[in-house]
């Protein structure tokens, strides 16, 4: 594993660069094929109302994986993050439009820990919805 | 109605294996925007110490829908109704990344099932292994059941 960032360049609170992300019915359309994820409520608006969303709402794991980005490209090697949890704590709605929903995320660094390894913790948000609670990932750098 | 809490410490192994293909995980990358080249190009895996290309760290969401109808959740006697089920937390915790080629096996257990005010929580652990058993990653799913905690007066 070869991270581009030093342990020894990072300290407690160092943040990471943020990040957004625009979500889109297609995003969610690509994501169900590619995880095999095709319950109707992340593509069928009538479904997804019918039991009380919003709207159709992004897979949870497509938000997990959006927020992730932040730790992976700022790593450099992906292969580096060796654990990654989350709290899914509010929906993210996705209306049929083209200007998509705005996923925005800030990382900081919350602890370092033995073997050149870091915990980062994630902040995950569409605009005053916190959407991902407890989001920690433990990444191990250069 | 309350799940089935004997279903606690339960093991359910996948009868088949999964394997890794590179093309798997270029859509899976594709999918989720990103563009890291350790995903999709070989060389540059190779440059990172890695054999093959290797897998985004939420990769592996894509075992749960491989082997949910032999697992724990599709079992009839723990009653869970899944129109009553919202994804609660999600933890994957990597011993190694997954790489091209790997032929994975999964064992799921339901690890525990509580309470929490009118809803109950259960989460499950799938342990995923490659050749010789060697640990690969451990996946902790916790799903919502809305409503259906026993009602106490």
């Amino acid at each position: 594993m070869t991270a581009k960032v030093r342990y020894a360049d990072v300290e407690v609170g160092t943040e990471l660069p943020p990040q957004q992300f625009r979500v889109t019915r297609a995003d969610l359309v690509r994501y169900a094929g590619a995880s095999g994820d095709f319950n109707v409520i992340h593509w069928n608006e009538r479904v997804a109302k019918s039991v009380g969303l919003p709207n159709v709402i992004a897979h949870g794991m497509f938000t997990m994986a959006e927020a992730g980005r932040i730790v992976t490209d700022w790593a450099g090697d992906p292969g580096a993050v060796t654990e990654y949890g989350v709290r899914f704590s509010a929906p993210v709605p996705v209306a049929d439009d083209d200007k998509g929903t705005t996923l925005e995320v800030r990382a900081v660094v919350a602890e370092k820990l033995d073997d050149n390894r870091v915990a980062v913790d994630l902040d995950a948000r569409v605009g005053d919805s916190k959407v991902l609670a407890k989001a920690r990932a433990v990444v191990r750098l250069a | 109605m309350p799940l089935n809490r004997e279903f606690i410490g339960r093991e359910y192994p996948a009868e088949e294996t999964y394997e890794v293909s590179r093309e798997m995980i270029r859509r899976f990358a594709e999918a989720i925007g990103d563009t890291s080249p350790a995903y999709t190009d070989v060389d540059a895996a190779k440059a990172h110490g890695y054999t093959d290309v290797i897998a985004p760290p939420t990769f592996l969401t894509v075992l749960g829908f491989r082997v949910r109808d032999g697992g724990p959740l599709s079992d009839p006697a723990l009653g869970l109704d899944y129109s009553l089920v919202v994804h609660g937390e999600q933890r994957f915790v990597h011993h190694r990344p997954i790489v091209a080629g790997d032929v994975l096996s999964m064992t799921s257990s339901v690890i525990d099932v509580r309470d929490a005010g009118r809803n109950e929580l259960l989460t499950t652990k799938m342990a995923v292994t490659a050749a010789a058993g060697e640990p690969v990653s451990d996946l902790y799913s916790t799903i919502v059941s809305r409503g259906t905690a026993a009602v106490t007066a």
